[in-house]
């Protein structure tokens, strides 16, 4: 049986739950505790860190200000409520890469509780509710190798520790790998759109595990969950929980048991592996954290960070359905922030102009041409482009006044050089003669030159039609509107429109 | 209260990373369970009306801007390292282990 068709077997007998724990760095200039750096990726080794990150005695932590308000961001705009007070805990566990013993996270008094996201999906909306958000902070990097002296060593790295991570978990409401998916995407989209984190997967910024069970369709109570971890990419997000699946199916099916352990996935090898059996909740020994004051997040502190919220992806994207784009076009403008900026700019620049016209615009000629530049303006266009050429551009096809091949030749030369599309179209001989008259006056002509050609379409062959429709495109050296030519034409030799 | 059991005892040491010996073990189950005990005489002190607190000065809301300032150099940082391998701190490899992680 091919995967597919067995994933699909397997899910007839079972229901997968999964919960979903994203652990998201937000955009701080400093640590969460201290105020060192948050190192580049590339930062040489041990090269950001104080006494405080490196839990050197007797120093204190302090709670930086930008991390809980990026927190505080992201429960407003996943409908999350906040606890009037919160508080810090310690969640002890000893490993090289904790430099204090603990970790200072949240346990019970996160600073979001209760939000959701709903997610578009193949067999259509679906909500995923969101237990909590919270801050903690992220631990040192260790590196296996072996000493000059041959001994097994771990090299560490504390560049990282304190680096504030929020940590995203969802009720255990997915039910595919498609709906993780799409709940990593949409999750990595809004974080952008409220601007609390750059989210990108390759560097670590967004990391996603997953807690999937199995039970039999019909039944309620949970079966015993894996937790998924080191899916480096949203497609390994859905490969991974797909694999996950199926393995858990096939041993219920075989009558194995299954261990509630913590699993790794191995892109290359398209597989999960054991990494360790999983300890419980009451191992880490979590108290509450008494080196920090408690945090009271009042009315207007909430209100200031509500008043700031950027238009929400979802929301924007309902806003272009309005406007008469389908969703697919909906979906492209609002997850590609270059193509969303334009898009806005030219609306705006143009007011009357089809919004379905400026995305297609948008999403293929300025597309390609903001492709082919890192270049960007002040207000974020493509090269050296101005929003009001794009849309005296896209309002002379619209007229009719200038041919779309000409169109894209036209955006590629203003968005690299900047000059206006006005000055573009007139320089390379690209206004089109759409008036009727004119271009009539130039078909009569070619027509009185070509008798014979006349004398076959008349006699109905049609291949002389096209003959003169390009002898008068020549005449009007490429400039006639085509579409007015070939009208004149048969218009003039009696061929209707059905030619 | 006092009902630590030595299996208890045991599970405590391990979290902690310490290799304990029998006579260690049962030394430490008697010492904790008499610590227990005395918990379990404040325990005995009626506080149903008195919230839950961790702090004892009563501060809220101490926040730090997000400004980052310079970091120790590397070799003030490892200075205290026992071992280095180039700007590593190096630990003896724990094989099995569980990184708390997150």
């Amino acid at each position: 049986m091919s995967a597919p068709a067995a994933r699909a077997a397997a899910l007839e007998r079972y229901e997968a739950v999964i919960g979903i724990e994203v652990h998201c760095q937000v955009r701080t200039a400093s640590k969460m505790f201290c105020a060192c750096a948050v190192p580049p990726p590339d930062a040489a080794p041990n090269t950001h860190t104080c006494p405080v990150c490196l839990a050197l005695p007797g120093t204190l932590p302090t709670i930086n200000r930008a991390a809980v308000e990026h927190v505080l961001t992201t429960g407003l705009a996943i409908g999350a409520s906040v606890p009037p007070a919160t508080r810090w805990d310690r969640k002890n566990y000893f490993y090289p890469d904790l430099p204090k013993g603990y970790q200072i996270s949240q346990y019970d008094l996160p600073l979001a509780a209760n939000g959701s996201l709903t997610v578009e999906t193949s067999e259509g909306p679906v909500t995923i509710g969101i237990t909590r958000a919270h801050l903690e902070e992220d631990t040192a990097k260790l590196i296996h190798a072996a000493a000059p002296d041959g001994r097994r060593v771990s090299l560490v790295d504390f560049n990282r520790a304190g680096v504030p991570l929020m940590e995203i978990v969802t009720e255990p409401d997915v039910r595919s790998a498609e709906q993780a998916r799409r709940y990593a995407e949409e999750l990595r989209l809004l974080l952008r759109a409220i601007d609390v984190s750059d989210a990108e997967m390759e560097n670590g910024q967004l990391r996603v595990e997953a807690n999937v069970s199995l039970r039999p369709r019909g039944t309620g109570p949970f079966g015993t969950r894996v937790e998924v971890k080191n899916m480096n990419s949203i497609r390994a997000v859905e490969r991974a929980i797909d694999f996950e699946i199926e393995r858990q199916a096939a041993a219920l099916d075989g009558g194995e048991p299954l261990r509630q352990e913590t699993r790794g996935w191995d892109d290359a090898a398209g597989a999960t592996y054991v990494m360790r059996v999983k300890e419980s909740s009451d191992d880490y020994r979590y108290f509450p954290e008494p080196d920090l004051p408690p945090l009271v997040i009042d009315a207007a502190w909430l209100a200031a960070l509500r008043a700031a919220l950027p238009e929400l992806p979802a929301a924007r994207r309902a806003r272009y359905r309005a406007l008469g784009l389908p969703a697919y076009d909906a979906a492209v403008l609002v997850n590609d922030e270059g193509m969303r900026v334009a898009f806005e700019a030219i609306l705006a620049a143009g007011p009357g102009l089809p919004p379905k016209e400026v995305a297609n615009l948008v999403t293929g000629d300025y597309g390609r041409a903001l492709n082919e530049t890192a270049e960007r303006t002040a207000s974020g266009l493509a090269g050296r482009a101005d929003a009001a050429s794009l849309a005296h551009v896209l309002g002379e096809v619209v007229a009719g006044r200038l041919s779309r091949a000409n169109a894209k030749e036209v955006v590629a030369e203003h968005v690299v050089g900047g000059r206006p599309a006005a000055a573009v179209i007139a320089e390379r001989g690209f206004a089109q003669i759409s008036d009727a008259d004119a271009v009539g006056r130039i078909v009569d002509a070619v027509l009185a030159a070509n008798p014979a050609a006349v004398a076959d379409v008349r006699a109905g062959r049609s291949q002389a039609l096209g003959f003169l429709v390009g002898q008068a495109m020549k005449a009007s050296r490429g400039q006639a509107n085509a579409a007015v030519v070939q009208a004149a034409v048969r218009e003039r030799l009696g061929r209707g429109g059905d030619g | 209260m006092g009902t630590l059991s030595r299996a208890d005892v045991a599970h405590v040491a391990h979290l902690a990373r310490l290799g304990l010996r029998e006579e260690e073990l049962a030394r430490l189950e008697g010492e904790l369970n008499h610590i227990l005990d005395q918990y379990a005489i404040l325990a005995r002190l009626a506080t149903d009306a008195i919230p839950p607190t961790a702090q004892t000065i009563a501060l809220e809301n101490i926040l730090r801007e997000d400004v980052a300032r310079p970091s120790l150099p590397v070799d003030v940082a490892l200075g205290n390292a026992p071992d280095r391998q180039g700007d590593h701190l190096v630990v003896p490899a724990i094989l099995g282990g569980d990184g708390g992680g997150g």
